[in-house]
């Protein structure tokens, strides 16, 4: 079996006295889907950040294409970096250029390419999003759905390996959701690009995944086809996936905090 | 923490302050050659060209209309007095070393960090809270040559003209002073100035506007690459960037004012 695209061992992030990561395993295969699940604060953001290379790690490695983005060079890094396209929960476009123009700064940046093939690769990305005619919009001037695919578009403008997104659905409607799970359905197809899809939204995630690992409280619980995350029998999962809510009234610190509240000293925990 | 930890603490604060300003100006200095016209990157120049007439171009009105005025108020204090002396053609001295020494960078770094170094703190600050950074970062493209560059040479570029404007700008108003009080002509203020003015003024002058200039760019940049948080935390950074660079071009000129009084032989 060939190496894995993106390799994280024992992956520790603790900040001050709080983990957020547990040492945690993950490899992700060439041309999969592999998407994140987990739910608000499980560590999913903190654990693509390092995986993306923007925050170094307490402890353990991350490993993409066979390199470890902790230990190697800036030239490695940056080399890591251009087969990589990372589109942003907040898309993060650049506020001050039009769409174009944002899908022009890795091109730009990074290749020697003559400023016509620029403007032709550039207008090609932006077809393949759908966003063929607003190449001349100010992202100010884009809605929600339209953002993400914008940064989709810039993300694929230098043809990565591999794709991460970080929350694509979120704050969209379910059709535009839909929309965009297919527009990372095409972008597989098309391309053979690897990706790592962070999200919580449990539809996407079955519509897109080819495999699902899940985090819990900074700990991966599960990695698995689709097929049997669904039928998983875990507790965490099962909640997870009937939505079942938290009690919080139950919860040790809440507790404590009432008794306190309501004078009544050395309390239990 | 006792006092001595805490004096230790904030000493080691403002000593980490002051590296991270040392490392960022050389991190500009670096990048800087990937803005020229030539040898540089694509579009770099253009943003350059295009910060120059948001940091230099635009704020020439307000430091023509603050020099103006300083330097009538300064013909005016020192008529006030050289007037009992009947020595009122000093007027003109006084303001041409004023403004070419002191007055004129001062003011224009004032009006500079006013505007650019808070504008460049809000700019950047927000680009780190909606994760632009970030994603320059993962494009492998160094934000310090794509935003910190373009900004470090149009500063380090328009502070210096722009003294030269100020200077320009407080001598008019003292030859106005002049003209209203004892009806000198411009022809004869004039030579009264280049007579008074030395070339070392004008080169000091403008060799301090050059470090106020890197002073400006520097804090405001990196008060923007530092903020963290949300929108407050952008507003924070500029008034931050303001206030310390204030501070610190205020220290930088007694530091070289002391110099050269020091190396200056009569």
């Amino acid at each position: 079996m060939a190496d894995p695209i993106i390799s994280v061992k024992d992956l520790t992030v603790v900040y001050g006295s709080h983990s957020v990561l547990d040492g945690v395993n993950l490899d992700i295969e060439r041309g999969e889907v592999m998407v994140l699940l987990g739910g608000s604060g499980s560590g999913k953001t903190t654990m693509l950040r390092h995986i993306i290379g923007l925050e170094r790690p307490t402890s353990g490695t991350v490993r993409v294409r066979g390199i470890d983005v902790n230990a190697c060079s800036a030239e490695e890094l940056k080399t890591i970096r251009r087969t990589m396209g990372v589109a942003f929960q907040e898309s993060a476009l650049f506020n001050s250029m039009t769409l174009e123009e944002n899908v022009q700064v890795p091109l730009f940046e990074l290749t020697k390419l003559a400023d016509p093939i620029i403007e032709i690769m550039t207008y090609m990305k932006l077809a393949a999003v759908g966003l063929g005619e607003s190449a001349k919009l100010s992202p100010r001037e884009l809605s929600g759905g339209m953002k993400k695919r914008a940064a989709v578009a810039r993300a694929i403008a230098v043809d990565p390996e591999i794709l991460v997104f970080d929350e694509p659905s979120a704050g969209l409607d379910p059709i535009v959701a839909a929309g965009l799970d297919e527009l990372i359905l095409f972008l597989k197809r098309a391309f053979q690009i690897s990706m790592l899809v962070v999200t919580h939204e449990l539809s996407s995630a079955f519509r897109i995944a080819d495999r699902i690992a899940m985090l819990y409280q900074g700990s991966l619980i599960a990695v698995d086809s689709k097929e049997s995350f669904q039928a998983s029998k875990n507790a965490r999962i099962r909640q997870f996936l009937d939505r079942v809510p938290d009690s919080i009234g139950h919860s040790a610190v809440v507790q404590n905090h009432f008794r306190e509240l309501a004078g009544l000293t050395g309390a239990k925990t | 923490m006792n006092l001595v930890e805490s004096i230790g603490s904030r000493v080691i604060d403002h000593l980490s302050y002051v590296g991270g300003l040392t490392m960022q100006l050389w991190a500009g200095l670096r990048a800087s050659p990937r803005v020229w016209p030539i040898g540089g990157k694509r579009g770099r120049w253009r943003t350059a060209i295009s910060q120059m007439a948001t940091v230099g171009v635009d704020a020439l009105p307000t430091v023509a209309v603050m020099s103006l005025c300083a330097g009538f108020i300064l013909a005016m204090q020192a008529g006030a007095e050289l007037r009992r002396f009947g020595a009122l053609q000093y007027v003109m001295d006084t303001v041409a070393i004023g403004f070419t020494r002191e007055l004129g960078p001062l003011l224009t770094a004032f009006v500079v960090g006013g505007r650019s170094g808070s504008a460049f703190s809000a700019e950047i600050g927000t680009m780190v809270v909606t994760s632009e950074i970030d994603a320059l970062r993962t494009m492998a493209v160094d934000p310090n040559e794509f935003v910190l560059a373009p900004k470090f040479v149009a500063t380090i570029i328009t502070v210096p003209c722009l003294t030269v404007m100020s200077n320009a700008f407080g001598m008019l108003a003292g030859w106005g002073f002049m003209f209203i009080s004892s009806k000198t002509t411009l022809p004869m203020f004039l030579r009264y100035c280049a007579e008074s003015i030395e070339l070392r003024d004008v080169f000091t002058g403008v060799l301090k506007s050059l470090v106020f200039a890197t002073i400006i760019v520097n804090v405001g940049c990196m008060e923007g690459f530092r903020t963290r948080g949300g929108p407050d935390a952008v507003g924070r950074s500029a008034t931050s960037a303001v206030v310390k660079s204030t501070f610190l071009i205020i220290l930088a000129d007694v530091f070289f004012t002391a110099i050269f009084y020091l190396t200056k032989k009569d």
